[in-house]
This record gives C-alpha cells, sequence and structure tokens, in this order.
C-alpha cells in the first residue's frame, strides 16, 4: 500500500514539476518573471477573504461540471455538450425565476428554479445521449452541436424575447428582484447555500460511483458495452442516464450562476466552466478523490490571473496555458507509466499462461 | 441586397479556402489512423503565430512557414503522447485544444489589432477574364489557388501513390503494417505532422488572407471543431470532404444574406446555424443506411464512408 | 536453409522460450507441434522478426543473420500466414496485394495476381473489397502475396482454422508445390492428421523446449507422450453422460422462419428446435450463420421470424434479467469480460446485483468461486490481468446456477487439452436436466465427442441436422462445404 502511496504522489509531483517548469520557461523566454507571477496570482486568488470567496465562487461551478463529467466518462462517454448543459440549466432557472416571480414564497420559486436547472441540463444531456445511441453521432459531435445550438437559443432570448426593456445588449437579461438572489453574508462572494448544494452533489456522486450498483453497471458500459450486455444490462439505458444525470449536475451549475452570481441571464453564463471541468476530470485521472482539489487549484488560477493584466500587464490567459500544461503533463507522465506498468503486466501474464 | 452566381461562388471558394486546408489536413491524419482533436486550438495558434511572422518580416511567406511549423509543433507533440506512448488521442487533443487557445491568446496580445501583411487577390491573367469561370476560379489570392489544388493532388496520393496505399493500410491495420515490414508508427508520425502542417496553413490562411489581422476573438473560433465534423461528414475521403467544406461556405455566406432579411435576429444566431445542420446531416447519412430502399441507399453508401478500423488506436509493439 | 539455435525469449522474468533449436531445410515441409503455452507462436514471431528475441543465434543458408524487426525477416525472404490474417479488410483485394510491396504498378500487379491466383486453382477478385471474402479466401491471398515477395522460408500458423475442406485441399496443393520449388515450410499445427499428411520433420516443443524431433513417419504415441507428458492425471472422457430418451423430448427454443441480415451471410429463414437435455453441436465455416443463430437464441441480436424461448414467446430482452440463457462469447476479453472490473465485480454483476455495495460485498462469494473454478487470482484481481484459460473458467464461473440455456462460441478456444476437458466436465455437471448446451466450434472432432446432435450451416442456411451418431465426420466436413447427399436432405 506504502509503495502504491509513494507511486501516486511522485506521479503528482513530477507532473507539477514538468508542467511548472514547462511555463517558467515560457515566461523567462518572454522576459516575464514567473516569481512575480506567483506573487501576483496567489495575492489575487488568497490575499483575504473576500478574494477566497471569489475563488469558491468559481470552485462551485466547476465541481458541479466535473461530478457530472465524472458520471459522463465512468459511462465511457466525452460528454463535450456539458457547456450546453450550464446554458440549458441558466436557461431554465431564468424561466421558472421569470415564470414565478410573484407567484410564491421567493424560496420555493427558488427551490423550484435549481429543479428546473437540473431538469434543462439533464435534458440537454439526454439529447446528446439520444443521438448517440440512436442517431449514430458521436457524442462529441453531437454534444458540440448542442453547444452552438445552446448559445444560439440564449443568444436570441437575451436578444429577442427576454431582452431588457429599451435596449438589447451582451450585458444580459434585466436583474431578477433581490428576494431572488441567493442570500450572501456581508464579507462574501459566495452564497453558503450554493457550496452546500456544491460539495452535497459531489459527495453523492462519489458514493453513487463507488458503491451503488449503478455506478458498477454505469462502470461495466463504459468500459465494454457488448459484455454489459451479457450481463442483462442495458447499455444504451445505463449510458443515457449517466448522460442525464451528468447533464443535470452541469445544468444546476448553470442555475448556481444565474442565481447566486450574475442574478441575470448573461450570453456567456458558463465562462467556459464546462469544458474546464472536462480538463480536471482528466487530471484527475477519471477518479473521484482528487476532483476538488483539483477544482480549487483551478479556480485558484482562474481568479488569481484577473489581477495580471491590471498589475503586470500579462494576459490573463497565462492562467489556461497553465492549466492545459497541467493535463498534457499529467498525460505526458500517465503515458510514461503505462509504459512501464504494461511491460511488469506482460510479464505476469506469461506467467500465468506458463503454468 | 443583389448577388450574382458568380459573385457567390467566389465568394463561397474564397471563404471555404482556410476549411479546405484544415479539414483535408484532418482527413490526411485520420487516414493513418490518428485524430487529431486539437483543431480548434491549432488553428488559432498557427493564424497568430503566421500573422505575427509576418508582420515581423513583413512578407506573408514567413507566415505561411511559421504557421505550417506551428501545426506541426502541435501534431508532434499528439503524436508523441498519443502514438508513442499510447495514451487516448482524444484527451491529448483536446488538452491541446484550450491549451493552444489560451497560448494563443496569451502570445498574441502585443499584435492584437495592429496592422500587418495580408495575401490579396492575383487575378490570372487572361484567365479571370473568362466569363462566369473567371471571376469564380481565377480571382483569387493565391492561398485560394493552393486550396483547389490541394484536393485533387490529396485524392492522387491517397489512392494512386504507393505510400498513398501505405497510409491507408495502417489506418486499417498497423499490426499488419508491421508483419509487412512497414514501420506503422513511423507513418503515422509523418502524416499526423503533415496533417498538423496542413492545418497550420489554414490557420494563416485567416489571419493573413480570408480574416486578415489578428485578435481576440479573431474570428476564425469553432471552425477546428466544423473541420473534424466534415471528416467525417466525407467519409474520409478528400473530394467529399472538399464538397462538405463548400456546403458549408455556402451555409455561412447564405446566413450573411439570411441576415439581411431577418434583421431583428442577432448575427451570432446565424454564425452558429451551419453546425446543427451538420449534426442534422450526420443523422440522415446514419438512418439512410439502415433503409432497405435501393437507390436511395445506394446514394447514401456514397455520400457516406466508413471510418479508418484502427483510428484512435494505437499500435504498441511487442 | 534456416536455422534457429538456442533461442530463449524472456517477457521480463518469465520464459517462453529457454534454448530451442530448430533446422529446417530448403525444399521441405516442417512441423511444429505443442500444446498451449508450449512456445510455438513465439518462436515463430522471433523468426519472422515480429517480436525480437533475448538471446540465441539465427543462421539463413549458414549464414548468421541479424532478424529484430519484420523488415529484416521480409528482406531476407521469410514470410508468415498469421492465424488472424493481419490484412486490411476496407482495402480492396488488389490493394492488399500490394500493401508495402515494393513495385505499385496497378495493371502489372493485377496480372500478377490473376496469373498467381490461376496457378494454385484460386478465384479472387481483384477489385472486391477484403470484407466480402472468406478467411479462406483471405489466406490464400496472403500466400500469393508472399509468393510474390519471393518467399524463402514460409510459416504457416494454424492454417487449416475456419477454412472449408476444398479450400484445405488447395492450401495443400500449394505448399506441396512451393515445396517443389525449393522453399522452406515450417507449419504450426495442434492436428496430427495435417502434420502427418504434410510433413517431412517434425518437432515437439513443451514449455519453452525442444522436447523431441521425429522424421516420417511419425509415431504418434510417443508424439503425444512428448507434447502433453503424463497422460495419468486427466479426467476420463465423460461422453454418454448426457444420454437423450427420445419420448420425454421437450422443447426449449423453437425458431420459426427466423431471418437476420448481420453477420457474413446472415440468416435465412432458418425453422429447428432445441430440446432440454441436448448438447448441440454448431458447425460450419465461419460466419455461415451459427453464430448468428446462438445470439439470436440469446436475444442479443433484432431478427424476423418467430423465436420461441423457454416456451414464452416474446421477444423483449427483460427476460435477460431472469439469466436463465447465458451466452458466452469466441472472444473473452473484448466480447464478455469486463477488462478493469474485478473477478468480485464480475460476480456481483452476474446474478442479484445489490442495489449498495461495500467493498467487502460479495468478497467471500468471490473467493469461493476462485476455489470451486481454479482461477488463479484474488477477488480484486481485475479481468484484464487474467491469462487466456483463466478467463474462460471466471466466465464459467458467472453463469447462474438456474441457467437452462447456455449458448457458446468456440469454448475451449484457446485452451490446451486438459482445460478444455475440465471446461466440458464442468459444463455438463452443472447443466440441470432440463437444460440444454448449444455451442458452435470449428473443431469438428470437438463437436463429435461433446455434441449428442449435430447442425451444419451452410450460407445462413441448416443444410444438415442430425443426432452425432447417425452421421460422420466426412459427412458434416462435406455439408460444410455445401454438399448433402440426396438421402440425407435436412428433415423437418
Amino acid at each position: 500500500m506504502t509503495s502504491k502511496y509513494t507511486i501516486t504522489l511522485f506521479t503528482g509531483i513530477s507532473i507539477g514539476v514538468l508542467a511548472l517548469g514547462a511555463v517558467s520557461l515560457l515566461l523567462f523566454a518572454l522576459n516575464i518573471s514567473p516569481i512575480t507571477v506567483v506573487q501576483v496570482m496567489s495575492a489575487g486568488s488568497a490575499s483575504n477573504w473576500m478574494r477566497i470567496s471569489h475563488v469558491l465562487s468559481i470552485w462551485i461551478p466547476l465541481l458541479l461540471c466535473a461530478s457530472g463529467l465524472l458520471l459522463t466518462f465512468r459511462a465511457g462517454l466525452w460528454n463535450i455538450g456539458v457547456e450546453g448543459q450550464v446554458v440549458m440549466g441558466a436557461i431554465f432557472a431564468t424561466a421558472t425565476l421569470r415564470l414565478l416571480d410573484g407567484q410564491a414564497e421567493p424560496a420555493l420559486v427558488l427551490a423550484i428554479a435549481m429543479a428546473a436547472g437540473l431538469l434543462g441540463g439533464g435534458l440537454w444531456g439526454m439529447l446528446a445521449g439520444i443521438l448517440r445511441n440512436q442517431c449514430g453521432v458521436h457524442e462529441i459531435f453531437g454534444g458540440l452541436g448542442l453547444n452552438f445550438v445552446a448559445q444560439g437559443i440564449i443568444l436570441y432570448l437575451i436578444f429577442g424575447s427576454w431582452k431588457r426593456a429599451g435596449m438589447a445588449s451582451m450585458s444580459g437579461t434585466e436583474l431578477f428582484g433581490r428576494d431572488l438572489w441567493l442570500s450572501v453574508p456581508t464579507g462574501w462572494r459566495v452564497p453558503p447555500i450554493s457550496l452546500t448544494i456544491a460539495i452535497t452533489a459531489f459527495i453523492l456522486t462519489a458514493l453513487l460511483l463507488a458503491i451503488t450498483r449503478f455506478g458498477l453497471r454505469l462502470k461495466a458500459v463504459g468500459q465494454n458495452r457488448e459484455a454489459a450486455r451479457l450481463f442483462g444490462i442495458r447499455p444504451d439505458l445505463v449510458s443515457l442516464l449517466g448522460m442525464m444525470l451528468g447533464g443535470g449536475l452541469a445544468g444546476l451549475a448553470g442555475c448556481l450562476q444565474v442565481t447566486g452570481v450574475y442574478h441575470r441571464l448573461i450570453p456567456s453564463i458558463s465562462s467556459g466552466y464546462g469544458y474546464l471541468g472536462l480538463l480536471i476530470v482528466m487530471l484527475a485521472g477519471y477518479r473521484a478523490v482528487p476532483v476538488p482539489f483539483i477544482a480549487l487549484f483551478f479556480a485558484a488560477l482562474t481568479a488569481g490571473s484577473i489581477q495580471l493584466p491590471i498589475v503586470m500587464q500579462v494576459d490573463s490567459s497565462l492562467s489556461g496555458v497553465i492549466q492545459g500544461a497541467f493535463v498534457l503533463s499529467a498525460l505526458l507522465v500517465h503515458g510514461l507509466n503505462q509504459r512501464k506498468k504494461q511491460r511488469d503486466k506482460q510479464k505476469n501474464k506469461q506467467q500465468g499462461a506458463g503454468n | 441586397m443583389d448577388v450574382s452566381i458568380p459573385v457567390l461562388a467566389a465568394g463561397i471558394a474564397a471563404t471555404s479556402a482556410p476549411l479546405i486546408f484544415a479539414a483535408l489536413g484532418e482527413a490526411l491524419t485520420e487516414k493513418g489512423g490518428v485524430i487529431n482533436l486539437s483543431l480548434d486550438g491549432t488553428i488559432l495558434l498557427s493564424a497568430m503565430t503566421g500573422f505575427a511572422a509576418a508582420s515581423a518580416t513583413g512578407s506573408v511567406w514567413p507566415g505561411f512557414a511559421a504557421a505550417a511549423a506551428t501545426g506541426m509543433a502541435v501534431a508532434l507533440v499528439l503524436s508523441v503522447i498519443g502514438i508513442w506512448l499510447g495514451q487516448s488521442q482524444v484527451a491529448v487533443g483536446f488538452a491541446l485544444t484550450f491549451l493552444c487557445r489560451d497560448l494563443a491568446y496569451f502570445l498574441g496580445t502585443s499584435y492584437s489589432r495592429t496592422p500587418g501583411p495580408q495575401q490579396l487577390a492575383a487575378p490570372v491573367p487572361l484567365l479571370s477574364k473568362l466569363p462566369l469561370v473567371g471571376p469564380i476560379f481565377f480571382n483569387h489570392s493565391l492561398i485560394v489557388y493552393a486550396s483547389f489544388l490541394l484536393i485533387p493532388l490529396l485524392w492522387y496520393f491517397m489512392y494512386h501513390t504507393r505510400q498513398g496505399l501505405i497510409l491507408r493500410s495502417v489506418g486499417e491495420n498497423p499490426e499488419g503494417c508491421w508483419a509487412r515490414g512497414i514501420r506503422p508508427r513511423l507513418t503515422q508520425t509523418i502524416y499526423t505532422l503533415a496533417g498538423g502542417a496542413l492545418v497550420g496553413i489554414g490557420g494563416a490562411a485567416f489571419s493573413l488572407a480570408i480574416k486578415p489581422g489578428w485578435g481576440r476573438p479573431q474570428g476564425c473560433e469553432g471552425i477546428g471543431w466544423i473541420a473534424l465534423a466534415l471528416v467525417i461528414f466525407g467519409g474520409w475521403h478528400p473530394l467529399r470532404v472538399a464538397l462538405g467544406a463548400y456546403i458549408f461556405g455556402l451555409l455561412q455566406i447564405s446566413g450573411i444574406l439570411l441576415q439581411d432579411i431577418f434583421p431583428t435576429l442577432p448575427s451570432q444566431i446565424f454564425q452558429v446555424a451551419p453546425f446543427p445542420l451538420m449534426i442534422f446531416t450526420l443523422v440522415i447519412i446514419h438512418f439512410s443506411r439502415n433503409r432497405q430502399d435501393r437507390w436511395f441507399s445506394r446514394l447514401m453508401a456514397l455520400l457516406s464512408g466508413s471510418p479508418p478500423r484502427a483510428l484512435g488506436r494505437s499500435h504498441q509493439q511487442e | 536453409m534456416i536455422e534457429l539455435r538456442d533461442i530463449h525469449k524472456y517477457f521480463g522474468s518469465v520464459k517462453a522460450l529457454q534454448g530451442v533449436s530448430l533446422k529446417v531445410e530448403a525444399g521441405s515441409i516442417h512441423g511444429v507441434v505443442g500444446e498451449n503455452g508450449a512456445g510455438k507462436s513465439t518462436l515463430m514471431k522471433v523468426l519472422t522478426g515480429y517480436i525480437a528475441r533475448t538471446s540465441g543465434s539465427l543462421l539463413f543458408s549458414g549464414k548468421e543473420v541479424e532478424i529484430q524487426t519484420p523488415r529484416d525477416g521480409t528482406s531476407l525472404g521469410i514470410g508468415m500466414l498469421y492465424q488472424e490474417p493481419l490484412d486490411f479488410l476496407q482495402l480492396s483485394v488488389l490493394d492488399n496485394f500490394m500493401a508495402g510491396a515494393a513495385d505499385f504498378q496497378r495493371k502489372k500487379m493485377k496480372k500478377k495476381l490473376l496469373a498467381l491466383a490461376n496457378r494454385f486453382g484460386f478465384t479472387l477478385h481483384p477489385d472486391s473489397p477484403l470484407y466480402w471474402l472468406t478467411v479462406g479466401e483471405r489466406q490464400q491471398l496472403e500466400l500469393l502475396r508472399l509468393i510474390h515477395a519471393n518467399i524463402r522460408v514460409l510459416i504457416l500458423d494454424e492454417p487449416t482454422t475456419g477454412i472449408s475442406g476444398e479450400q484445405q485441399d488447395l492450401l495443400f496443393g500449394a505448399l506441396r508445390s512451393l515445396k517443389e520449388e525449393g522453399c522452406a515450410i515450417i507449419l504450426v499445427s495442434h492436428k496430427l492428421a495435417e502434420i502427418e499428411a504434410l510433413c517431412d520433420r517434425l518437432t515437439i516443443l513443451r514449455r519453452g523446449k525442444t522436447v523431441a524431433e521425429q522424421e516420417q513417419p511419425f509415431d504418434r504415441n510417443s508424439v503425444l507422450t512428448a507434447m502433453f507428458g503424463e497422460f495419468s492425471d486427466q479426467p476420463p472422457p465423460d461422453q454418454n453422460s448426457t444420454v437423450i430418451t427420445a419420448g420425454k423430448k421437450k422443447k426449449l427454443v423453437s425458431f420459426h422462419e427466423v431471418c437476420s441480415s448481420t453477420g457474413r451471410s446472415g440468416l435465412d429463414a432458418v425453422s429447428t428446435d432445441l430440446y432440454e437435455g441436448e448438447v448441440v453441436g454448431l458447425a460450419g465455416l465461419d460466419g455461415s450463420g451459427q453464430s448468428v443463430f446462438l445470439k439470436i437464441c440469446a436475444d442479443l441480436l433484432p431478427h424476423t421470424g418467430s423465436v420461441e424461448r423457454f416456451n414464452h414467446q416474446h421477444s423483449t430482452s427483460s427476460d435477460q434479467g431472469d439469466k436463465q440463457a447465458v451466452f458466452l462469447p469466441a472472444d473473452r476479453l473484448s466480447e464478455g469480460l469486463i477488462a478493469s472490473l474485478s473477478i468480485r465485480e464480475h460476480l456481483l454483476l452476474a446474478d442479484n446485483t445489490p442495489l449498495f455495495m461495500l467493498p467487502a460485498t460479495g468478497r467471500e462469494e468471490a473467493q469461493q468461486a476462485i476455489e470451486t473454478y481454479n482461477i488463479l487470482g484474488q477477488p480484486g484481481t481485475a479481468a484484464g490481468d487474467l491469462s487466456g484459460g483463466n478467463q474462460q473458467r471466471l466466465l464459467l464461473s458467472l453463469i447462474p446456477a438456474k441457467a437452462r440455456l447456455i449458448l457458446m462460441e468456440n469454448p475451449t478456444r484457446g485452451l490446451d487439452v486438459r482445460s478444455g476437458n475440465w471446461t466440458w466436465h464442468h459444463l455438463r455437471e452443472q447443466l440441470p436436466e432440463d437444460g440444454a448446451i448449444i455451442f458452435a466450434s470449428p473443431d469438428l472432432e470437438e463437436i463429435m465427442e461433446q455434441a449428442s446432435r449435430v447442425i451444419v450451416f451452410f450460407d445462413g442456411r441448416i443444410i444438415l441436422d442430425r443426432p452425432v451418431d447417425e452421421t460422420d465426420l466426412d459427412e458434416i466436413s462435406r455439408a460444410i462445404t455445401g454438399q448433402v447427399n440426396s438421402e440425407c436432405q435436412i428433415e423437418k
């Protein structure tokens, strides 16, 4: 056990060294001091509670999207449609808020909006699943197409039926009434209820994968659809359910962005967090346990980089470069490890056959 | 707005040129059994490096060279991790997509909205004066002519040369090639790099000719995904992939025309329209495969192809 | 001509070959036999360069040569017909013939291909896609390609698996004529009859070592002893343990005019009944409909016509859940097992999966199954890490006790004689009295030994259907190639 633990630790360290080393080299080449960058970014993400809570507000959608993606990856699917699922969750939540505003207790309206967000994302996920299972469109392309469609719908709504009185603009719809905002304590930038929801959703997902029949079936389907059929599993149904649940969690993220962060619908409501979620789960090696930590790290990078253009005239897309470098280094290190492991495995196999 | 057919056709030929390079480059890569998913990022990064190199030297040619080199560099990363180390090519490609995109924005800030050289139309003497054909085919920038030439060249290479046959064989069954004394992973690497170079040229075709200049956004965001879809749509056959690219160009242009008809709709909606249509086509092709209808299914068999059997699976030597 | 001296091949610490020597003269056919895992295929792959050897030397025409990759092998004129043809299904016959060849002139190559095919009596259409061809025809094409490449050493690995009797005759004819021309031929086979018919010399491998060599005429008994060692611990063949009494037959599965378009030939209006207590062997060329028939029995494929199972007529897959029918596919790891799932997880999935499960759930049952089925592994071992024989035993352990209909493709493929016998012994013991085993096998001897009834498929139709003791190998092999005597036409 200890040796396995040491190997994991060693892998983690080598990924970090490789990624940060590569980015530092790039910065040196551009005559930018990596140390100053680290200082600015860590100050931008952790110098006070306000900033930490800003990091947490990014962590919430990332954790939700990544949880959803854990499910779809386990089913062996590349749910690139996650962005569209976030958007549809946001749209469904906004529609609910607009429809029920003043009709019921604000708390109840918000609760219904959450359910609607789940439903919106889930439906969008289901659509990608149906396109894959019944229409033979690979989930990568179905998902991408649906992302574009969701983008079209949100633009149409913001510039069309839900446009602000007088003028339509990229800045989004009218703000909701204060009573429909998720409450934020003074000095915080993140609603505690959002945090609770995201953490609960992650724990439930991890348990679902680890100890339930559905989790085991999802894994079987993801590994080998044909063999799963022989075990009496219906692969289409199981993977569709995985897509719906995964999409639902992404939709929930969209809903929390609307009710807890922007308090309106904006064109870029997903902020690319869905795609970032994909990178997080890949970096986690498709396992649940590292996901919240990596999500927190990525959130801190994203939040910290906002200071870069202001303080150092360096573009904030540096955070994306670092995140990408991490995932690529992870793939490289895993590749090298696997090469070694495969040789050992071959050894064992031959031993088994030899007997 | 008044549009004549030749103007429309010329417009399609020009706007589709970068897509032709990108989609055919990807077709070349995938024919050898490697999937390079990083297109969207690669196009953006090479558009940036192409523009930067052209600005620095004041000439477009170093720009195209730099862009091709960029595309090859990205393809090299994919080759090392995806082919030689056997990691999921989809995962590597996806990570590269976002790394390249952000790298392009990060490195390109200083070139943002700056003037730079661009390739202008170079009408072919005499031929461009021909009625109808002249304006459609012979009044373009050089890169557009190159895109015309690339289509038959690639088709000839794939189906009528010895190396082309080796390429197709590797995409079908790398183990079989290994047994015949062909080095599958080397072959795959070569064509992944070659495909990457074409994709890179496609990126520079944007920033140096079709949508000149660099900025955030550049305007070619999303094109990479469309190129990937076109390869499937075209059934991995260069001629059909090119046809798909021109159909997409038509959709794009008609989007602009439709916008004049429906001025109330935001322009972004027309930009996203072609993608759902592409998916719709994929669905139709899928369903028509199971149709009993003779001529219809035969027609569809012509329109759709089977993927290389080893696509995305790397060969591991024993 | 070619000589291997003291070849060793280690995979890590595993010694697959430990000092094998082999000498093959030009103009002779040399047989290599041995049980599963004896190292035959490894040795051949070393010879072609498909895998690199650890130590030992190779001599070609008396000179020491270096063969590290197939490139080296091909340039010396060493070629191999692999057991599973290593060709390109979506390319045309001509493209397959030309791939990798130095010459690239279509017209010239087409003429050469046709001329060669003509010479050996093969019928190949250069322009048809390869997926239209049978395994036997693909093998013929590979052979022609090697001959065209001026092969001087030809290696064949189990060449008669999955090909028709007629194709076998053509192949043997071609081999004899190549031998006349001075080619050195190495034939790896487990069929002694073949070896006896063709080979001049014979080398027997056992556990990575050369244990015996013989010249024609071979002594069958001493060959068998050399291959398998002592026979004493082998369980007695339990034939006749299922005796069907014709009067009490009850229908288990009934096919009526069933058609399907999947597979190479699909199924063409097949009607038949399968009864309780039967062991039915399905024979036929690869892809003649046996596999489709089995999968329709298991309710895994769409079809037209009616299939009645267990006296219920329904085509929903809900009865997959009641686990009365199980299907064991030929390709175990890619079709039947889930590589990264552990033995415990497989058993949990197979039957009565609990809604929630902790790491300890099912561990004891898994341990029990491991002991009963003699699987070399732990409850937590992933299926992908097991060896072929252990994977087969794991599949067997997954058959629920209440299964009444056991459907299998090549149940003993890749198993040595002992594991094969164990498998059959176990299957018969477990089968309830009102159950039945239906299996497809390319090995006619296995069908004759184990089945009580044989059904031969040809081109998607049943061409012969009779009790095993009313037919013989000759009739079955002729039926497989589509020849049926008028008197023994299909009984209704």
